[in-house]
C-alpha cells in the first residue's frame, strides 16, 4: 500500500474522514442513541433543532438525530453487502470471460451490456416489484446492479495479465486456474477493484435512498434514510430542517465514498 | 457498410437479451405470476380465472414467443388495472417523460458547456478548487432530494413554479414549461457536474496538443483557437458522456416524476407496482429499456458520423 501518498492526497483524506465519522456514529448507535429511534413524544412534534434535540424532531415527536444515527447501520449494511454480492459474482463472471475468451466472453459481456439497458434503479424496481420490498431484497437487487462494473474490470485485467510471463510461468509450473486467478492475477487488479468498490458503495446508497423513497426499499421497522425523506416531504414547509438534514447525511456518505475512490485512483493511476 | 451491419446485429442481440431478462423477471422467476397479481390470500377460483386470462397454462417458452410477436407488431396487451390497451396508456404518458428528458438534457448542455469552457479558460487554483467541490457535490446529491430543495427555494419561498402537477403542452405551453422546469433542473444537476468536469479535462488535454501551439504561433486569436479548434475536438468525447446521461436521466426520472406527481412513464411504473398490474409493468419495463438501447445506438452512430477518424478506421 502507498500509505504515504494516500495520506497526502486531499480527496482521500477528506473522504476517509467523512466515512470515519459516519462509522464512529454507527458504532455508537449500536450501544447508545440519545433517544429511542422509535420513541414518540407527542408534546414535541416537529420541534426545531435545539439542545435537547440536536436535529429537531419529526411529525411523531421522534428524535431525528437518533433516527439518522440508527440509519447509519442500514446504510453500511446495504453498502457492504451489495458491494460484496457485486464483487463476488462480478469477479467470477469477469474472470471466466477474460480467462476463457471466445464465445463465452462474448455471451457474458453482451449480458452485462443488456443490464445497462435498464437505467438507474429500474432493474432493482423490477426485482422488488416481483419479490416484494424489504431489506434483504433491496440488498440483492442493489448487489445485482453492481455486478457489471466489477465484471468489466476483472475481464480487462485478466485479458491483460494472462499474456504476462509470470502468469505463463505459473501455467507452465502446472498451477490450476483457481490458483492463477487468486494468487497471480487478482493481486494485480486490486487497486481498480477497490476504486470500483468505493464508487459502487456510494451508488448503492443513492439507489437505496431512491428505492426507499418510493416505498419499494427498506420497510419499517428497519431504519432507512430514504424512507425518512419520504416521511419528511409533507413537512417541507413546516419543518424544512427535517428534509435538509436527512438529505445532507446521505450526501455526506455518498461524497465520502466518491472522494475515497477518486483519491485511491489518483494515487494508483499516476504511475508515470 | 459492414460496420453498420455489425452494429445493427449487436442492437438486435441486445434487444433480444433485454426482452428475455424482462420476461424471466416477470413471468418465470416469480413461479406463478397470477399469484403476484392477486396476492397471497387470493382464492383458488380467482387464481384459475386469472391464469386463463394471462394465458399461463401454456409453457413459458411459448408465452415468450407470442409476447415478442405481439409486442413487435404493436399489440402491447391490456392493462389489468385500467382495462385498456397498454399502447394507449403509454401514448398518454410518453410525452411527459420525453419532454422532461429533452428539457433536462437541454439544461445540462446550456449550463454545463459554457461553464466547462469558462473554467478551462481560467484554470487557476481557486477556480479549480471551487469546481471540484461543486462537481463532487453535484454527483453525490440524490436528485430527488435536490428536487425537494428546488421546491423549497423556488416554489415555497419565491413562488415562481408550481410545487407539483403537470399542465399539458396543448393547454398552456408556458404552464407546461413551468411545471417541468424544476424536475428537469433537479435531473440536470448531476449531469451538469459531469459535463463540466469532463469538458474541462478534455479541453486542458487539448491545450497541450501540437496543433494548438501551431495555431497560436501562426497568430490566431485565443478565442478562435478555443472555439474553432479545441472545442470541436473536445465535443466528440463529450457526446459519449451525453449518451450515457440520457439513460441516467430516464432512470432518474422514475423517482423525480414521483416527487412532482408528473404523469409520465416513471410515475406509471410505480403506480402499476402498487396495483400489481403485471402485463402493464412487463411491457413498460421493456419499453423503457428499448428506448435506452435505441438512444445508445443512435449516439454510437452519431459518434462515428461526426468523427471521420473512427468512420475510416473500420
Amino acid at each position: 500500500m502507498k500509505w504515504k501518498q494516500l495520506v497526502r492526497n486531499k480527496p482521500f483524506v477528506i473522504g476517509a474522514s467523512l466515512i470515519g465519522l459516519l462509522l464512529m456514529l454507527m458504532v455508537m448507535s449500536l450501544f447508545y442513541t440519545p433517544y429511542g429511534p422509535n420513541e414518540m413524544n407527542t408534546a414535541m412534534r416537529l420541534a426545531h433543532p435545539q439542545p435537547s434535540h440536536w436535529w429537531g424532531t419529526d411529525n411523531f415527536g421522534r428524535d431525528i438525530f437518533s433516527r439518522i444515527v440508527e440509519g447509519t447501520q442500514t446504510a453500511f449494511l446495504i453498502g457492504v453487502s451489495s458491494v460484496a454480492i457485486g464483487l463476488f459474482f462480478g469477479l467470477f463472471i469477469g474472470a471466466i470471460a477474460g480467462y476463457r475468451g471466445g464465445w463465452t466472453d462474448e455471451v457474458l459481456m453482451r449480458l452485462m451490456d443488456a443490464k445497462l439497458a435498464f437505467p438507474g434503479i429500474l432493474l432493482a424496481i423490477m426485482l422488488v416489484s416481483v419479490f416484494g420490498p424489504g431489506l434483504g431484497n433491496t440488498i440483492v437487487a442493489l448487489g445485482l446492479m453492481s455486478i457489471p462494473a466489477f465484471a468489466r474490470i476483472a475481464r480487462s485485467g485478466f485479458i491483460q495479465y494472462k499474456e504476462f510471463n509470470f502468469v505463463k510461468a505459473a501455467v507452465a509450473r502446472g498451477a490450476g486456474a483457481t490458483r492463477i486467478i487468486v494468487h497471480h492475477i487478482l493481486p494485480n487488479i486490486a487497486s481498480p477493484i477497490i476504486v470500483a468498490a468505493s464508487l459502487r458503495f456510494s451508488g448503492s446508497i443513492l439507489a437505496e435512498a431512491g428505492l426507499s423513497y418510493l416505498g419499494l426499499g427498506v420497510q419499517p421497522p428497519d431504519p432507512s434514510w430514504g424512507r425518512m425523506l419520504s416521511e419528511a416531504q409533507p413537512f417541507i414547509v413546516n419543518a424544512p430542517w427535517y428534509v435538509l438534514i436527512t438529505g445532507s447525511v446521505i450526501t455526506v456518505m455518498v461524497l465520502g465514498f466518491n472522494l475515497l475512490g477518486d483519491g485511491i485512483r489518483d494515487v494508483y493511476d499516476n504511475k508515470s | 457498410m459492414r460496420f453498420y451491419i455489425r452494429k445493427l446485429a449487436a442492437l438486435f442481440l441486445t434487444v433480444l437479451l433485454v426482452s428475455v431478462i424482462t420476461f424471466l423477471v416477470f413471468q418465470v422467476l416469480p413461479g406463478d405470476p397470477a399469484q403476484i397479481v392477486l396476492g397471497v390470500d387470493a382464492d383458488a377460483h380467482q387464481l384459475a380465472e386469472l391464469r386463463k386470462t394471462m394465458g399461463l397454462e401454456r409453457p413459458a417458452a411459448e408465452r415468450y414467443l407470442s409476447w415478442i410477436k405481439d409486442t413487435s407488431t404493436g399489440e402491447l396487451g391490456t392493462s389489468l388495472r385500467y382495462q385498456r390497451p397498454v399502447a394507449d396508456i403509454l401514448q398518454e404518458r410518453l410525452p411527459v417523460t420525453i419532454s422532461l428528458a429533452i428539457l433536462s438534457l437541454g439544461l445540462t448542455l446550456i449550463i454545463g458547456l459554457p461553464l466547462g469552457i469558462y473554467i478551462a479558460r481560467r484554470d487557476g487554483k481557486i477556480s479549480a478548487l471551487f469546481l471540484s467541490v461543486l462537481t463532487q457535490l453535484g454527483v453525490a446529491v440524490p436528485s430527488f432530494w435536490l428536487a425537494f430543495l428546488l421546491i423549497l427555494i423556488f416554489s415555497v419561498t419565491f413562488r415562481l413554479f408550481p410545487t407539483y402537477g403537470y399542465v399539458p403542452w396543448h393547454e398552456s405551453p408556458l404552464g407546461a414549461l413551468k411545471s417541468l422546469f424544476l424536475p428537469a433542473l433537479a435531473l440536470a444537476i448531476p449531469g451538469i457536474a459531469v459535463v463540466i468536469r469532463y469538458l474541462r479535462n478534455t479541453l486542458l488535454d487539448q491545450s497541450r496538443m501540437d496543433y494548438v501551439r501551431t495555431a497560436r504561433s501562426k497568430g490566431l486569436r485565443e478565442r478562435s483557437i478555443m472555439y474553432r479548434h479545441m472545442l470541436r475536438n473536445s465535443l466528440i468525447p463529450v457526446l459519449t458522456i451525453v449518451g450515457l446521461l440520457i439513460a441516467d436521466t430516464l432512470g432518474g426520472s422514475i423517482v423525480v416524476e414521483n416527487v412532482f406527481a408528473l404523469p409520465g412513464l416513471g410515475n406509471l411504473l410505480i403506480t402499476s407496482i402498487g396495483t400489481r398490474d403485471l402485463p402493464l409493468l412487463q411491457t413498460l419495463v421493456l419499453y423503457i429499456a428499448f428506448i435506452v438501447v435505441c438512444i445508445n445506438f443512435i449516439v454510437d452512430m452519431l459518434y462515428k458520423i461526426i468523427d471521420p477518424r473512427i468512420r475510416l478506421k473500420r
